[in-house]
């Protein structure tokens, strides 16, 4: 009895040891909605405009981007700058060995990179660089310390600097605070951001939508099978006893 | 005589047909008194018959080229029609074979159907697992993702850490001094028809020697003691078709709704059957912070963890994890009770048991988790009670206060 009692205690323990082994960053809630697909169509303007000059996103067609209500035409005139056709792949012209001279490391291909990496983490990530000297890009992120890749939509967003605080032995970063407006309002710019984790979520995984809608009726029918199955085994059963 | 009875005579005098359906479905006698721990059995056939149809098409468009092979998962993501569905029956089918198998394997240590005389049909089944859980970990290189190939990374040096012939056996294993394309085109081979092949005849060969002896119950009683003096068929027994077909068609159908919930609603089933990390392209010069095994190969993984080197060498840790999958065919002469079905068990086995599934459930936690200094404590005491709960059976079993088994099944 002794030994069980210990036991429990030992279990009771268990989630403890879990807790203290994750690192604790604060990740702000992104906006995500795939069924508001102005922002999804937002999302990618702001994509192909921005990240699709460093960043490819090369699993991903651009006429994949009819799914979110543009139609041929509108991705023909607006959204492809590094491709012939609507059919083809969203690649850059800059290679992993030229990214990896140019920049330190080789910017990642987006394609997946909200199924890697959360909604949350690439909301906040995106909010979150601030000014920093001591960086060779000047740039330094909240939640990706030392991350290679600088600030690009500092133009829009303006340039943010650190509030620390004391804690411990350590200063640890408190806030981000506006020191030079950018072209847009913080507001406008966490819906921006907001808008384009939206259309990352949705990239990641352009199936998702139409996979939970076919996942309903698949569900149903089981459901009206399983009546006809139950029905059917206890007509059979009935003189099992 | 009809044109299909006809046709039937001539396969028959050709071929056992009409014989074999029935002594396998409509003459195979079952006890009557199974109960929802039966139902593993036919489903973790039917995952087998999932993962087969889904690999088949996978294959068609998969790469097993290190350069090719992530982006060819993501293009059956994207432009193969309905290759998002495929896949994700695929990813889930691997675990939920894992769920489906260790319940199977549960309800064998609850009524005894590893005993006498069901050894072989147990040997068979541990076999299966070990094959199973090799073409799990030979199939999780293949999406050639950060997880993928670190993971692959961890299980191939456990074998570097034999002594004397280790670090040879390793890139025997490999092909390569690292996990490279080398590794990944034999693994694609061994994942697609070698194992494939072994599951099926060991699968085959489960099945025949179940049907020879006859399954057990949940009151571990032998129905064929009993039997009816005019038809030798036994008291307690019912055909498998149409009784049990029927019954199982209903498991299915519960199972599917699981099984479906899981592909179209959570497919990651939040990072358990798709880890995130694995959505990152393998790169063999940044090693992943924490590497996690997927949950069905924790609770060997935490085993593993919990024993320290000794002599600078791993290897302990790797035997431990060995002997504790060997351990398991040595089970149906372990045990040492008059009775085979924990229902007429004595209070030191239920607690032995409840103690081995508390073990084996919290060693899978901790064997997701890094392995800080406390939870390799918990670890090391879960190995200790999962390894005596095998090495003790012998004299707890016989020990043990039994109760008198019933002469007929009862419900």
């Amino acid at each position: 009895m002794k030994r069980v009692k210990t036991l429990l205690l030992l279990l009771l323990a268990l989630p403890f040891a879990a807790v203290a082994s994750e690192a604790d960053v604060h990740l702000d809630k992104a906006p995500v909605n795939l069924s508001d697909h102005e922002s999804l169509q937002r999302g990618a303007r702001v994509f192909v405009n921005f990240c699709l000059n460093c960043h490819g996103a090369t699993s991903m067609r651009y006429s994949r981007l009819q799914d979110i209500g543009l139609t041929e035409d509108q991705i023909k005139d607006n959204l492809l700058f590094a491709a012939e056709k609507p059919g083809e792949l969203m690649k850059v012209a800059m290679t992993k060995a030229e990214g990896k001279l140019w920049l330190g490391a080789a910017p990642p291909d987006l394609s997946v990179i909200a199924r890697s990496r959360s909604a949350d983490w690439l909301y906040t990530y995106l909010r979150g660089f601030y000014l920093d000297p001591s960086r060779p890009t000047g740039w330094n992120n909240t939640v990706f310390d030392k991350v290679g890749m600088p600030q690009v939509l500092w133009s829009l967003q303006g340039e943010m600097a650190p509030v620390y605080k004391q804690e411990g032995e350590h200063q640890v970063i408190e806030r981000l605070e506006l020191v030079k407006p950018g072209s847009v309002t913080l507001a406008e710019y966490d819906a921006m951001v907001g808008d384009l984790v939206n259309y990352l979520v949705w990239m990641g995984e352009p199936a998702q939508v139409q996979r939970k809608q076919i996942g309903l009726i698949v569900l149903g029918f089981l459901a009206v099978f399983f009546v006809v199955a139950y029905y059917l085994k206890k007509e059979f059963w009935k003189d099992i006893h | 005589m009809s044109a299909m009875q006809k046709l039937m005579g001539w396969i028959d005098d050709r071929l056992p047909l009409t014989a074999t359906y029935k002594a396998h479905l409509s003459e195979y006698y079952a006890p009557k008194n199974f109960n929802f721990w039966y139902f593993f059995g036919s489903l973790a056939l039917l995952v087998l018959v999932i993962q087969i149809v889904t690999g088949i098409f996978l294959t068609m468009n998969y790469k097993p080229d290190s350069e090719l092979a992530f982006a060819s998962v993501e293009y059956i993501m994207r432009d193969v029609e309905w290759g998002w569905l495929i896949r994700y029956m695929h990813s889930t089918g691997a675990s939920m074979f894992f769920v489906v198998v260790y319940l199977h394997m549960f309800r064998g240590l609850m009524y005894g159907s590893y005993r006498k005389p069901r050894e072989l049909i147990w040997i068979f089944g541990v076999l299966i697992y070990l094959m199973l859980m090799a073409e799990a970990f030979l199939g999780y290189l293949l999406p050639w993702g950060q997880m993928s190939f670190w993971g692959a990374q961890v299980i191939v040096n456990l074998f570097a850490a034999v002594p004397v012939i280790g670090e040879d056996l390793s890139i025997w294993i490999r092909g390569d001094y690292v996990i490279s394309d080398a590794t990944l085109n034999r693994f694609f081979a061994f994942h697609v028809i070698a194992l494939p092949l072994v599951l099926i005849a060991l699968v085959v060969v489960h099945l025949i020697a179940l049907h020879e002896v006859g399954s057990n119950n949940p009151d571990g009683i032998e129905i064929k003691k009993k039997k009816d003096p005019n038809t030798g068929i036994p008291l307690d027994g019912i055909p498998f078709h149409p009784y049990y077909t029927v019954k199982d068609i209903v498991g299915v159908i519960v199972f599917l709704m699981v099984f479906t919930a899981i592909v179209f609603f959570a497919p990651t089933m939040g990072g358990y059957f798709l880890e995130a990390n694995n959505f990152i392209p393998a790169d063999p010069l940044k090693t992943p912070p924490h590497i996690a095994p997927l949950w069905y190969f924790t609770p060997f993984y935490a085993i593993l963890r919990a024993v320290p080197p000794m002599f600078g060498s791993q290897f302990p840790g790797v035997v431990a994890m060995g002997l504790s999958i060997v351990l398991l065919f040595f089970l149906p002469w372990l045990d040492r009770s008059k009775v085979k079905s924990i229902r007429y068990r004595g209070p030191i086995y239920k607690i032995a048991l409840a103690l081995f599934i508390v073990s084996f459930v919290g060693l899978g936690y901790l064997g997701l988790l890094p392995a800080t200094p406390i939870a390799t404590i918990f670890a090391q005491v879960f190995s200790v009670i999962y390894f005596l709960f095998f090495l003790l059976m012998p004299w707890y079993t016989s020990i043990d206060k039994t109760k008198p088994e019933p002469e007929r099944v009862t419900g």
